[in-house]
């Protein structure tokens, strides 16, 4: 076990490097430059702009500017905006709470409420509820998320004015629901289906069979033996959507105006500020990368025949 | 005994009433006709394959549809309420802030949008199962690096990459959007295609085609790419759906196609201005995408039933 995690840990430092690589050469390669859009739409001296770019270290050749990144960036240094000179570190540890707390709220309904439907409809399965909850899951899926936000918000907000459009800078729990509700929602149908397939399925296993023979009571049929077995596809799913979650908050967090990571991602994206995008993503794809280790040493625990050594 | 459950029996004990009629039974069908026996009878199928022929039209021919052109503005139409009742006419879905015909921009947007999700489903298929297969089939150091450079494209968050990708452009021409969902988006592809030909890489008829001293393209496209690609359409087709989203989503953001370019995106993007007023302007084309989406998924899902045995 001990070996395994550190093998995993060891093959995840040159995907860590990989994608921050990929994230830096998209920032930094493509067309589009940060120094220009600190002028915005006037004319300035081309002697400043490269005076000001040999200070900020943009002269450099890319791989030049990499290594120099991740030298800062293993001291703990994110680097600083160029426009407002604050140092990304602080805006990051303001804006990655409030993103982590939303996207753990629409994780927590993904895995509640997703894996409860998932069961409900997959142990009638083809019957009407079974058909009715399937429906309703594929509605869900095809309806793109900013649309269900936007209607949300028309609804719950300015309907009947049970919330507030706009979530205050705090982002305090109650006020995250809506909005986690939105986001949660995608997943939680992708969730819905695969444990609704996998409950199906093994309901006509041996095993389950044999469990009902012996006269087991159902809590334990359905507890242990299914769940545990229906489960495992699901926890794969759910590792990788940790993720997603993370990155499909720059929408919900657009709509709801929360001031989060995907809102300061959007920001500093239209003012080319590289080093905040880098930061963030790099954060991103770390905590992907820990939830898919997690998930497989969750597959020991689900599935005893699995052992790592 | 808790009737929820009752193991059922397998289909075992079942007379055998539903065999195909006895000439076919005599010649083993492939696993296509196989598939495309079954699809005929699913209505589902039926039902997402009508839909899918309908919206290719309206890409192809919009002018089938709709006598007005989507960019001719009259503002005398100014923000004009739809009229339920003139089904089909230029007026039927009302007009936007420029008073344009809606209902002509929703059929003239399909062709932008579809043609946006097609392309980029190709591009992404063929990127995708080249690198699976050839991490598949030839293992070791050339699956480790594939598999490597691969999880390092699928850790970065879709729409947020695609964010990146577009922001860069000054232009927001149809390709750049197709590059810029085409370049995160084949890990999918790939990891399913590797997946698959895992399953594959070891059966007989690969052996056989080997003793028999075929080359390896041989191998690979005679009998590698045909017995694995299965799962990949199944995942590909419901994908393209989700690129109809993903392209609604980033107009949506402001940086997807946009203007003069006429697509449910752009559609989207100028109609939530007008939220709180006319909801209409932004629902329609939201309608739009979500039934392509739902038409794609279910496509899908009717192939992938159809195609797996298991579920039976």
């Amino acid at each position: 076990m001990g070996r395994y995690v550190a093998r995993r840990l060891l093959q995840m430092i040159p995907v860590f490097l990989g994608s921050t690589l990929l994230v830096f050469c998209m920032m930094y390669a493509l067309p589009g430059d940060p120094v220009r859009a600190l002028a915005g739409e006037q004319t300035v001296d081309p002697a400043q702009i490269a005076a000001l770019k040999k200070d900020l270290g943009l002269d450099l050749p890319l791989w030049h500017q990499y290594w120099n990144y991740l030298v800062n960036l293993f001291q703990g240094d994110f680097g600083t905006q160029i426009a407002s000179g604050r140092p990304v570190a602080e805006i990051i540890s303001e804006a990655f709470p409030i993103t982590i707390r939303l996207a753990l709220f629409a994780f927590t309904f993904v895995v509640v409420a997703g894996i409860s439907i998932g069961i409900f409809a997959g142990l009638k399965a083809d019957t009407l509820r079974d058909r009715g909850l399937l429906i309703l899951t594929l509605l869900l899926i095809s309806v793109p998320s900013f649309v269900l936000g936007l209607v949300a918000q028309s609804f719950f907000a300015h309907q009947l004015g049970w919330v507030d459009p706009n979530v205050s800078d705090a982002a305090p729990w109650g006020e995250l629901i809506l909005p986690a509700t939105v986001l949660a929602s995608l997943s939680l149908a992708y969730v819905a289906r695969l444990t609704r397939t996998s409950v199906a399925e093994n309901l006509r296993s041996d095993y389950m069979r044999t469990a009902v023979a012996k006269g087991l009571p159902k809590r334990r049929i359905i507890g242990v033996h299914l769940m545990r077995n229906s489960l495992i596809p699901v926890v794969t799913f759910l590792g990788t959507d940790l993720g997603a979650l993370l990155g499909g908050a720059v929408v919900t967090e657009g709509i709801f105006n929360v001031k989060g990571v995907g809102y300061t991602v959007f920001g500093a994206l239209k003012s080319r500020e590289g080093s905040t995008v880098v930061g963030i993503v790099t954060l991103i794809v770390v905590i992907y990368l820990v939830a898919s280790l997690l998930v497989d040493l969750l597959y020991a625990v689900l599935d005893p025949r699995i052992r790592y050594a | 005994m808790p009737e929820a459950l009752t193991v059922k029996d397998e289909k075992a004990t079942e007379p055998t009433a539903a065999a195909p009629a006895p000439e076919k039974a005599a010649k083993p069908r492939s696993l296509w006709s196989d598939a495309w026996h079954d699809l005929r009878r699913n209505p589902l199928f039926v039902a997402s394959a009508v839909l899918i022929a309908l919206l290719l039209t309206m890409a192809f021919f919009p002018g089938l549809f709709t006598s007005a052109d989507p960019r001719y503005a009259n503002l005398d139409y100014y923000l004009q309420k739809p009229k339920w009742g003139n089904v089909f006419d230029k007026d039927w879905l009302g007009y936007d802030v420029q008073g344009r015909s809606i209902y002509a921009r929703v059929i003239y947007g399909a062709r932008a949008s579809i043609a946006v999700a097609v392309a980029v489903t190709a591009i992404v298929t063929l990127l995708g199962t080249v690198v699976g297969m050839l991490a598949g089939y030839f293992g070791g150091w050339i699956d480790t690096l594939l598999s490597r450079i691969t999880d390092i494209f699928f850790g970065v968050p879709f729409i947020l990459g695609a964010m990146v990708v577009l922001t860069s452009f000054e232009v927001r021409a149809l390709y750049v959007v197709i590059l810029a969902l085409a370049f995160l988006g084949w890990t999918q592809i790939a990891r399913v295609a590797r997946g698959s030909v895992l399953t594959i890489k070891n059966a007989d008829y690969v052996q056989a085609a080997k003793a028999l001293g075929a080359s390896t393209p041989r191998i690979l496209l005679k009998h590698i790419v045909p017995n694995a690609i299965a799962p990949v359409i199944v995942v590909a087709t419901i994908a393209l759906g989700g690129y109809i989203s993903a392209e609604a989503t980033l107009s949506f953001l402001g940086i997807g196609l946009a203007e003069p370019t006429v697509s449910w995106g752009v559609d989207i993007s100028s109609g939530q201005e007008q939220l709180r007023n006319q909801p209409s302007i932004l629902m329609i084309p939201s309608f739009m995408v979500s039934v392509t989406v739902l038409a794609f998924i279910m496509l899908g899902d009717a192939v992938r039933n159809a195609l797996d045995p298991k579920l039976r």
